[in-house]
């Protein structure tokens, strides 16, 4: 049962990002990797994370994609040429160079994955809400507050930057 | 369970996905979707081996990563919509202020 589907989700995730990369409307691959990343925070369900994946489908698939859909709606992005029309070289050295990277992290991940410790099933039960919680408000609390003052940051510089005239309203004031 | 290196494989094949699209695209902003996807992609190895160590702490990590990736998204964003202003153009091959 848990191997069809993490089979299913695994062929929807990388289904939906080939789509995402290959679409020549801005739009479709917006979408495409909504249905991706709701596919992932199935794979996370299937790892015993229900916390994070409803943060994932929240944050990710709601707020940020949100966000990307508005901004894309904002630019009026005229479409892209297709990428098939002519062969170029360009994507030639860049299949291979996903090969050769691809080929380091399989190597890498190959040396450490059958160093795991023996995990009984109440070792698995970590990723409910109530354990989350209990890690964060009391080893991770500063932390914690910090990702507060890191996301106000971001608001008020992703403000200044996307601000009209900036110069403007230094000058009158 | 099955095995964690199902998990990794299907995160090394995302980030691997994600590293052709940035390299193939020239959309500022499907750039900055794909790399959204290889933040997922790291994102998923580090809960698959959060589970199969059954540490908490790889959740914990996550978390922060999500919250720095929302935090990235916003201004990233917010700079491809001042270049676009000032370039009336999202391709990246058409910004060459700074470029060698």
């Amino acid at each position: 049962m848990e191997t069809y589907a993490f089979v299913l989700l695994a062929v929807l995730a990388i289904a939906t990002a080939l789509g995402m990369i290959l679409n020549k409307n801005t739009v479709n691959s917006a979408l495409l990797l909504v249905l991706n990343l709701v596919s992932i925070a199935g794979v996370y369900l299937l790892l015993q994370a229900q916390f994070l994946a409803l943060i994932q489908i929240l944050v990710y698939a709601g707020a940020i994609m949100v966000l990307f859909l508005f901004v894309i709606m904002l630019l009026n992005v005229d479409e892209e040429e297709s990428l098939f029309d002519k062969f170029r070289i360009k994507y030639l050295v860049a299949f291979l160079l996903g090969v050769v990277i691809f080929g380091q992290i399989l190597y890498s991940l190959g040396g450490v994955t059958d160093m795991l410790p023996e995990v009984s099933s109440e070792m698995v039960q970590i990723g409910t809400v109530e354990a989350i919680a209990e890690v964060f408000y009391t080893d991770y609390l500063f932390a914690f507050e910090m990702t507060a003052i890191l996301l106000t940051a971001a608001v008020v510089g992703a403000l200044l930057i996307a601000q009209y005239k900036v110069k403007d309203s230094g000058e009158t004031e | 369970m099955i095995g964690i290196d199902w998990y990794l494989a299907l995160s090394a094949i995302l980030f691997t996905i994600g590293i052709i699209g940035v390299l193939i695209r020239r959309n500022a902003i499907v750039i900055f979707m794909c790399v959204e996807l290889m933040l997922n992609a790291v994102n998923l190895s580090l809960i698959s081996f959060s589970a199969y160590h059954g540490d908490i702490a790889g959740q914990i990590l996550v978390f922060f990563s999500l919250s720095v990736a929302a935090a990235e998204a916003v201004v990233g964003l917010a700079i491809i919509i001042a270049i676009f202003r000032n370039n009336l153009s999202v391709d990246i091959t058409k910004v060459n202020l700074l470029r060698w």
